[in-house]
């Protein structure tokens, strides 16, 4: 597929000569605007895919290509999130979000002036997660829930064509975690950014991504592929719907297979 | 509990009250000679007679230290940088640096009085190599413990070491920064007092030193309790500059209470 918009062909990476690969003889291809998830026991290396789309690190045998070009180095056209919030606390929620513009150009070298703009814009993206007047506060006076959504917004505001999420749900309760689902739904409705998710949670694969690629134990190789061919937009009641079960049981199964190999 | 808060916010003060009332009472009871342990209300007599002359020494003293604190500053923190921003630079100066820290500051005093004789420069290059350690240490300490993940998330969009330092490290080690300056000006004033005691004609350790050989016991006292309210001043200065400059980190609990 040449049209690929990211693609990864055949990729070994390992962090160093004593531990072996990370991960293994991993290819896929992902479309522009496509969301897909990545599931699999600890320490599969998912984590470090996402580090290879990112362009963080460098692959040891074959090539990740985005966009057409060879990855070579950091991309800046991706937004990441992680499990942890990680907000800077001593900057308000809006500081916090603006981040990424500081960095990244072309915002970075006008981010003086244009800082009013910048900040709207900001504004924008935490309305529409629910952050409507939170603007102002400091990240420990908000919730667990409410830490990760600004994380996403930080993750977006720079508006970046590839996100990618590294268990982004795995610290809230269940509730606040379906919620989460939908703003990011949502969100990726609306903006139609290409996703990679990485999580522990099946449930949260099948309901968000199109495609869903299970992993084997480190060394990571890609054991399954399966296209969630649930019709969008997904409503939370599909998960209670006997399709969506049917495909959550059918990769539990794969994963069950791997723990005990 | 209006009562109780009210205790607890004057109780340093009853303490103090309480350790001079049974001091003097101890000096008066026993006899006690002034030449030995002299009582609170001898120091006093002592504070009020010499006043002008402790205060020339005091001022003396304050600005030595307060130099050698400004110099360890500056050099705690550049040095706080370049370890805590390298690992190479790390593993190449911390070992050397402990083992500089480590020697008696006092057995130092000598070797500065032979470069550049009796007098303020011992006082204040012997205040900043007392202090300067802590700073750097604390400065390093919060620009190493960065969260790899959130460098990451720089890092992607192409953002530079520099960047990284100036937008994540050098705050983060702001809280460390400050903490350490109330632990470092302390500790100034232990290095210029123990130089000026070696080898100085002027500052509060010279006043004391000669007031001890003429056995002037309440002098000697009255220049203690001078040191401990300037070095006690000094710290509440830096306590309320660390609430206001770091407020976060104690997560507001001091802005709203």
């Amino acid at each position: 597929m040449a049209d690929a918009f990211v693609e990864v062909d055949d990729v070994d990476l390992a962090y160093d000569e004593v531990s072996g690969n990370a991960i293994e003889d991993v290819s896929l291809s992902m479309q522009e605007h496509e969301f897909i998830a990545m599931v699999g026991p600890s320490g599969c290396g998912k984590s470090t895919f996402m580090k290879l789309c990112s362009g963080l690190r460098r692959p040891n045998k074959g090539h990740v290509t985005v966009e057409g070009r060879d990855v070579s180095g950091p991309l800046k056209i991706v937004g990441m999130a992680f499990q942890n919030a990680t907000l800077l606390p001593w900057r308000t929620t809006l500081d916090n979000v603006l981040l990424p513009l500081e960095i990244v150009q072309p915002y970075r070298s006008n981010f003086k002036q244009k800082r009013e703009e910048y900040a709207e814009r900001a504004k924008a993206l935490l309305r529409s997660v629910g952050l409507d007047g939170y603007e102002d506060r400091f990240p420990w006076e908000l919730s667990g829930g409410m830490q990760q959504r600004v994380s996403i917004c930080r993750a977006l505001v720079h508006e970046p064509k590839l996100l990618l999420l590294d268990e982004p749900f795995a610290s809230l309760d269940a509730f606040t975690r379906e919620e989460l689902w939908c703003i990011l739904r949502d969100l990726w409705m609306l903006k139609r950014f290409t996703v990679v998710l990485v999580t522990h949670d099946l449930r949260e694969a099948t309901f968000l991504a199109d495609t869903v690629y299970v992993m084997s134990k480190r060394p990571g190789k890609i054991l399954a592929k399966r296209s969630i061919d649930l019709p969008r937009p997904r409503e939370l009641e599909v998960t209670y719907s006997d399709k969506f079960a049917g495909i959550v049981l059918e990769l539990r199964e794969h994963i069950g297979r791997i723990r005990k190999a | 509990m209006a009562k109780q808060r009210r205790l607890e916010k004057y109780s340093s003060w009853i303490v103090l009250a309480a350790i001079l009332v049974i001091w003097e009472l101890i000096c008066r009871v026993f006899h006690v000679s002034d030449f030995i342990f002299p009582a609170p209300s001898a120091i006093l007599v002592s504070l009020r007679q010499y006043a002008g002359p402790i205060t020339q020494h005091a001022l003396q003293t304050f600005w030595s230290t307060m130099a050698g604190f400004a110099l360890g500053v500056a050099v705690g923190m550049l040095l706080g940088f370049l370890v805590g921003s390298s690992r190479l630079m790390y593993t190449a100066l911390y070992p050397l640096m402990v083992g500089f820290n480590s020697i008696p500051k006092s057995a130092f005093v000598p070797v500065l009085v032979v470069w550049f004789g009796i007098g303020t420069v011992p006082a204040v290059l012997t205040a900043f190599v007392i202090c300067f350690f802590p700073i750097t240490v604390n400065v390093a300490t919060g620009l190493a413990t960065i969260e790899p993940e959130l460098e990451d998330v720089l890092r992607a969009l192409g953002a530079n070491r520099m960047d990284v330092l100036i937008k994540v490290g050098l705050p983060r080690s702001m809280p460390y920064f400050f903490a350490s300056l109330k632990v470092a000006i302390t500790l100034a004033f232990v290095g210029s007092v123990v130089s000026e005691t070696i080898a100085a004609n002027e500052g509060i350790g010279y006043l004391m030193m000669s007031a001890g050989s003429q056995m002037r016991m309440p002098l000697v006292f009255a220049g203690l309790i001078v040191i401990s309210i300037m070095a006690m001043a000094m710290y509440a200065v830096f306590a309320v500059l660390e609430r206001r400059m770091t407020g976060w980190a104690t997560r507001g609990m001091d802005a709203r209470a």
